[in-house]
């Protein structure tokens, strides 16, 4: 039996191999095959200290397999995903094993299809995005056709319709509602030839997404079936300077929430507007953004699903995403689907080499403020008839801060063997609106983090990194300290402790110790991790999740071919 | 049952590495900062090396990686004709930072946007930061991670396939 099943696939892929080969030596295309595997195997352990996540079955699993199929102009693919179970943390409508999306595509230099799943994106995607963030068990893939159409240099077109991916339950669960969209686009410098080098660059685009949607669990109110929202955008620039903006409007589109009628099925428009200046030299870089946004929650339903579930549009946090554990992980600030008015401002500046305050190699120093309050309503008494609820005007703000945020980085090279980064962090962040923490008041911390990378030879590097976070509220002061040896090219292993030493119950103030060890070949890379990890808030591009507490083994491989 | 899972990795490896061979830059439209857009699998380099780094402004080690090179990238570039093209994969939230930061920290590489990770997903990439090199339009070697000193493995590549 063995030996008929080795020698069984031992012809499947010498037989590859020698159609594969061939095709090398009589330039005879047969496509190729590429693809990535990513898979993540966790072992919990009780640990009631820290309230750690204990599945019944012990075990966690995630894994992903893509395989892409690509001949010419042809290309298809698919992803087999396996949650066995689910990693604690992540949504429980992941459930079972089995394909998750999958596509062809045909395309040219002007046209380009695709049917199956894809992924998408219209201007900054406040309008419409689709897309993964595997981390956050976020996947809004539509599941229809796409086409993408150049007609003539400089217009870009883009149209679509599908359904898009709700759950995973041994395979794609799509939810109801159909999502429709266009976008158009004109480069300016590109269409016309005597603009092709111009000092001044324009580039002006509009889109239209609409939704249909059926689902009703309310019989108190009429809801509108098809919903329409449309965008504009401007993009110009000049020399060093740049300027981009995106308006965004929706006709009324009501969704239900419990926990505050005046947000109840309301039946306001929603709109939003982003807007960012900038100015870069080498060098040297200053950039303001400003943002206004009010009641531009957009799902393909109009009923309550998961907090991640369902969007059509993306609303991007106005802030810095965050790297360093602490000041990452326990106040992140997502973007509030109600509405809010922020601005930022971000400077950078490299002290020059060879300079007395800018040493040898330079010095970078980077700045950045942020800050986020409630826009100014005025309520209507309007319930009962209209429902629109209350009524605001562009950039008009109330003096309720949501977020405040105010960091500096100065990274400095001393000599071909130590590199330093220092940080300082101030946050002001609104947890009654935000709700991140689970504290529901307002926090006010402080974090300060040395980072030092000393680099023993070629090869061997040690960094050492110490966070300490201090606050009055929540839980109190953080300690963190990590210690990292990388060997290039192939192995790393790491050391850290996270020390709630300031927290108000002493029995709660412990120690989350982890050790971690990997493994790098080229694109494959083999991990694994063993400790304490405490609750907190995962965050990529201002969509959070919230992590548990969990003890125990983790393993984690992924790899390309 | 030993015998058996050996032959399999070896067959696996062998198709794997048949399939590495095979792999060509794939067709996919970015924009550049000034918003011009560039089919990545069209840039050329006169049959010098690409690298095509994938970063993304709130990843550390790409950072690393980038400014780390960025140090003798002139020299990388004099000496072998190499190019480095820095693609970030920055969405909606910190679009807006990749060329103030590009900038500041003076790069002199072509730096394309990939914000809702088309050319990220068509070279299969799982993590940031992930390294290619390319030459005549073939993936000829790739990296994930950085670690201080992955640089001067990357060049010895470079070295290889710039004669």
């Amino acid at each position: 039996m063995k030996i008929k099943l080795l020698l069984v696939l031992n012809c499947i892929f010498l037989g590859q191999y020698f159609v594969l080969s061939q095709s090398d030596e009589n330039n005879v295309d047969l496509g190729t095959f590429s693809g990535n595997i990513q898979a993540i195997a966790q072992y919990y352990q009780e640990d009631t200290l820290i309230n750690a996540a204990l599945p019944e079955q012990i075990m966690g699993f995630n894994g992903f397999t893509n395989l892409n199929y690509n001949r010419g102009n042809f290309s298809a693919g698919i992803r087999y995903e396996s949650y066995l179970n689910r990693l604690e943390g992540y949504p429980v409508t992941f459930t079972g094993t089995g394909l998750g999306y999958r596509y062809a595509n045909w395309k040219n230099e002007d046209l380009d299809v695709t049917v199956g799943s894809f992924y998408e994106q219209y201007g900054s995607g406040m309008i419409l995005r689709a897309y993964e963030e595997r981390q956050l068990g976020i996947d809004n893939a539509l599941d229809g056709v796409k086409v993408k159409y150049n007609p003539y240099k400089g217009i870009y077109l883009k149209g679509l319709i599908g359904k898009q991916r709700h759950q995973f339950i041994d395979g794609l669960v799509n939810g109801n509602g159909l999502v429709r969209g266009f976008d158009g686009e004109i480069d300016f410098n590109e269409l016309i030839d005597t603009l092709a080098d111009a000092k001044f660059r324009l580039l002006v685009g509009g889109s239209f997404v609409s939704k249909f949607n059926d689902d009703n669990t309310t019989t108190d109110y009429i809801l509108p079936k098809n919903v329409g929202s449309y965008a504009g955008r401007i993009g110009m620039r000049y020399g060093k300077f740049r300027f981009n903006g995106e308006y965004i409007y929706k006709i009324n589109d009501p969704y239900p929430f419990d926990q505050d009628e005046r947000f109840n099925y309301i039946y306001k428009n929603g709109e939003g507007l982003l807007l960012n200046l900038g100015y870069s030299q080498k060098g040297f870089a200053i950039d303001l953004s400003a943002k206004h946004m009010d009641n531009m929650l957009w799902r393909s339903t109009n009923v309550s699903v998961g907090p991640t579930d369902l969007m059509i549009g993306f609303l991007p946090a106005q802030c810095k995403q965050h790297t360093y554990n602490l000041a990452a992980t326990l106040y992140p600030y997502a973007t509030n689907f109600f509405g809010e008015i922020s601005y930022q401002i971000d400077v950078l500046y490299k002290i020059p080499k060879k300079t007395i305050l800018g040493g040898k190699y330079g010095t970078s120093i980077s700045m950045n403020f942020a800050t986020a309050y409630v826009p100014e309503r005025n309520f209507i008494d309007d319930m009962n008839t209209s429902r629109n609820s209350y009524q605001t005007s562009l950039f008009s703000m109330s003096d309720s801060v949501l977020l405040q945020d105010f960091n500096i980085e100065i990274k400095r090279k001393i000599n071909k063997k130590l590199k330093f980064n220092i940080n300082y962090f101030n946050f002001v962040f609104n947890d009654d609106a935000v709700k991140v923490a689970e504290y529901y008041k307002m926090i006010y911390a402080q974090i300060a983090v040395i980072d030092l990378t000393y680099k023993i030879n070629d090869h061997h590097s040690l960094r050492f990194e110490t966070q300490a976070l201090w606050t009055e509220q929540h839980k109190g002061n953080w300690l963190f300290g990590q210690i990292e040896y990388t060997f290039s090219p192939h192995w790393y292993v790491a050391v850290l402790d996270q020390y709630n030493y300031g927290n108000a119950i002493p029995e709660q103030r412990l120690h989350y110790a982890l050790i971690s060890a990997g493994y790098i070949n080229g694109p494959h890379r083999f991990s694994m991790q063993y400790g304490r990890q405490r609750a907190g808030v995962f965050c990529v591009g201002g969509v959070c999740r919230a992590v548990p507490a969990s003890n125990g083994l983790t393993f984690t491989l992924t790899s390309s071919f | 049952m030993k015998k058996l899972l050996v032959l399999f990795i070896m067959a696996v490896l062998t198709v794997g590495s048949s399939f590495a061979q095979n792999k060509k830059l794939p067709a996919v439209k970015l924009k550049t900062l000034s918003g011009k857009s560039i089919d990545i699998s069209q840039i050329k380099n006169n049959g010098k090396p690409i690298i095509i780094s994938f970063w993304a402004t709130w990843c550390k080690p790409c950072k690393v990686e980038l400014n780390t090179i960025a140090e003798d990238y002139d020299d990388w570039v004099d000496d072998t004709g190499v190019q480095l093209i820095a693609v970030s994969i920055d969405d909606a939230r910190s679009t807006g930072r990749v060329e103030p930061y590009v900038n500041a920290q003076g790069w002199d590489y072509q730096v394309l946007l990939d914000p809702n990770g088309d050319l990220k997903r068509a070279m299969n990439v799982n993590n940031v930061p992930h390294t290619f090199l390319v030459k005549n339009g073939a993936i000829v070697w790739d990296h994930n991670n950085y670690s201080p000193g992955d640089e001067k493995e990357l060049y010895k590549e470079v070295l290889k396939f710039a004669k």
